[in-house]
Parts: structure tokens; C-alpha cells; sequence
């Protein structure tokens, strides 16, 4: 005849799972992994001397020294006006001639267009605090992000992240992204 | 008189706690999945700058690290309190740089060699000196693609 098994005892169960609950939370972190993505350039033997052949207007010129002070075109700024000072050199609305030079190009959606030929060059000090460093292409690139997204919502009504991958890429070719990290000149 | 009174039923029914696994496991899942594993233990103190422009790092498995930062409480009396490079879990200097990029990219998939991100997590009080020294260092062993680690900035 079949004995009946006992029934397992299931009073120690909780027991048993708090303790790998606690072990997940003493091994485990909550942060997600974000920051700002950058491409640094491509390394060369020789440093080139300074890029003649970028005019100076076609230069957004960012300096930042050991004292956390912004100097930008030449005038000590703020970084909380950075953005505009950024956006308004990018987009030159009134063609001005102290503003970069535009390129007519080819654009896939939006046929022929005038693209900027800025270039914004950041150049920092060896004492310059991290953080504000960090503020500073913060605020580039939020400079040129919103651009990008004014242009996404104007032409296709929709939010830039939302956009088809192609739609993107033309975008891209309107409004780069052109912020050179410049090393900072070493004392001979 | 005595019809209508219980007797000794004033005393409430033990709770049934049959359903406190469940509930543990349920804790245990929602940690399981919204966590992720510590990989190496911080030698050195980071407090991220903060930023608004951020773009998540998405597949964990190709990211390398590189922490930077004043060494934690017990190390300043070998090393000061001048930032230093953390590596995996070992102290480093700047020439180590390459030799530990070259390392994590023979760890990788030779497909999945190009796609390979390097997350900088400094502090934000480091100079900028050895941070550019770190960036050259990772310009010369080609690891252009990099991301510099901060937490959301906190709108007031």
C-alpha cells in the first residue's frame, strides 16, 4: 500500500527567499549609465599648426580657463547664455558677415539648402575644473540639439527622436555637430 | 441567556502568512530585473557632474570603464588625495591606458570590436589636466567613441 508523503514544511520558504532578496540588494546598483556621448577625433603623428584655412568667422572660439571663467568670442559670458550665443552662431538668420560663411547643399527632403560652415572649437586650461567643463558641452550640444529638434517639428512635425532614420541623417547634414576639443596648448 | 455568547471566540485568527513568499519573491524579481550587477568595488571617491544633453549607454557588454577620482579614506595615506585612474579593480596610470583598451577589445567580438564605447567616470572636481592626458591616450589607441558619465541634472 502507498504511504502518503508528508507535506513539506513551507514555513522556512520566506525565509530563505529574503535572504536572496537582501543578497540582490547588497550586490546590485540602481544607477542607469548615462552622459554625454562624444567622438573624439582621429589621433595624428604630427599635430598640425593651427587650421589657417578656417576663416575666422567661421570659428566659434570657447575658452575656459583655470579660474572656471568662460570667454567666448572674445567676451567674458555666462555659461547659462552659452546656449543662445551657440544657437545664434549655427544658424546665422541674418547672414551677417561676422557670422559663418553658408554652402549651398543637397539635402535628401529638403532640396537645396544653406549650410553653416561653423565650427565650434572648446579650449580649456589644465586647471580647469571638470565639472565646468562638463557644463560647457552641455550646454553645445544642448545648443545643437534644440536646433535640431526646431527643424525636426517646422519640417516634419514630429520630435527628432522620433523621426525615421534617414529623415535623421538629413537633419544631421543641415545642423551638424561640429565641436572640436581642442588640446590645450602646452607652455614650450 | 447564555444562548447568544461564543465562548473563548473573542481571540482573532492567527494571520495566514502562506503568502509572504510570494510576496518576497515578487521584491526578489523586481530587483533582479531593474538592477544590475556591481562589477567592481570603487577605489576612488566619484561625484558625476551633472547635464541635461544625456544619452544612455545601451549594451553594457561593450562598454569599458575608466574612473578617475581622490582616492577613498583608507587609500590616502599610500597614494594623497591628487585624483588617480582606477582600472578594473587596480590603481593605474596614465600610460596603462592603452594596454587595458587593447585588453578589453580582445575580450570583444571582432564584429562587435567598432561599436565599443568607453565611459569616463570622473569626478567632478578633477583638473582638467589628466583628463586630457586620458583623452589623448585613448586617441592614440583609437577608442574614439566615448561618453562622459553624468547624472541628471536636478531642474529647480
Amino acid at each position: 500500500m502507498a504511504r502518503k508523503t508528508p507535506e513539506v514544511p513551507a514555513a522556512s520558504l520566506a525565509d530563505i527567499a529574503f535572504m536572496l532578496l537582501i543578497f540582490f540588494l547588497v550586490t546590485t546598483t540602481m544607477d542607469v549609465d548615462s552622459g554625454l556621448e562624444r567622438r573624439l577625433p582621429q589621433w595624428q603623428e604630427q599635430q598640425p599648426e593651427d587650421d589657417q584655412q578656417i576663416k575666422e568667422r567661421n570659428v566659434f572660439v570657447v575658452l575656459v580657463n583655470r579660474n572656471n571663467d568662460l570667454l567666448v568670442e572674445g567676451e567674458i559670458t555666462r555659461i547659462d547664455d552659452l546656449r543662445e550665443k551657440a544657437k545664434e552662431f549655427m544658424l546665422n538668420p541674418n547672414n551677417e558677415d561676422n557670422l559663418p560663411e553658408k554652402e549651398p547643399i543637397e539635402v535628401p527632403f529638403f532640396g537645396q539648402v544653406n549650410v553653416t560652415k561653423g565650427v565650434i572649437s572648446l579650449r580649456n586650461d589644465l586647471d580647469t575644473k571638470y565639472g565646468t567643463y562638463i557644463a560647457v558641452q552641455n550646454e553645445l550640444v544642448g545648443a545643437i540639439n534644440e536646433l535640431r529638434e526646431d527643424l525636426a517639428k517646422s519640417k516634419f512635425g514630429k520630435s527628432y527622436a522620433d523621426l525615421e532614420r534617414d529623415q535623421q541623417k538629413a537633419i544631421k547634414m543641415i545642423i551638424p555637430s561640429r565641436i572640436s576639443e581642442a588640446e590645450p596648448k602646452k607652455a614650450k | 441567556m447564555s444562548k447568544f455568547r461564543k465562548k473563548g471566540g473573542k481571540e482573532l485568527p492567527p494571520i495566514s502568512t502562506a503568502s509572504l513568499p510570494d510576496i518576497v519573491f515578487m521584491l526578489l524579481f523586481f530587483f533582479m530585473v531593474s538592477t544590475t550587477m556591481r562589477e567592481v568595488t570603487l577605489l576612488v571617491n566619484i561625484k558625476l557632474p551633472t547635464a541635461t544633453e544625456l544619452s544612455k549607454l545601451e549594451k553594457k557588454s561593450l562598454v569599458s570603464y575608466i574612473y578617475v577620482g581622490e582616492p577613498k579614506k583608507e587609500f590616502q595615506k599610500v597614494f594623497g588625495v591628487a585624483p588617480r585612474i582606477q582600472l578594473n579593480d587596480q590603481w593605474a596610470n596614465v600610460g596603462d591606458i592603452q594596454d587595458y583598451i587593447i585588453a578589453e577589445r580582445e575580450a570583444r567580438d571582432e564584429a562587435e570590436q567598432k561599436f565599443m564605447i568607453t565611459s569616463l567616470k570622473i569626478d567632478e572636481n578633477t583638473k582638467m589636466g589628466i583628463v586630457t592626458d586620458i583623452k589623448q591616450e585613448l586617441r592614440k589607441s583609437a577608442a574614439l567613441h566615448i561618453n562622459y558619465s553624468s547624472r541628471r541634472k536636478v531642474e529647480r
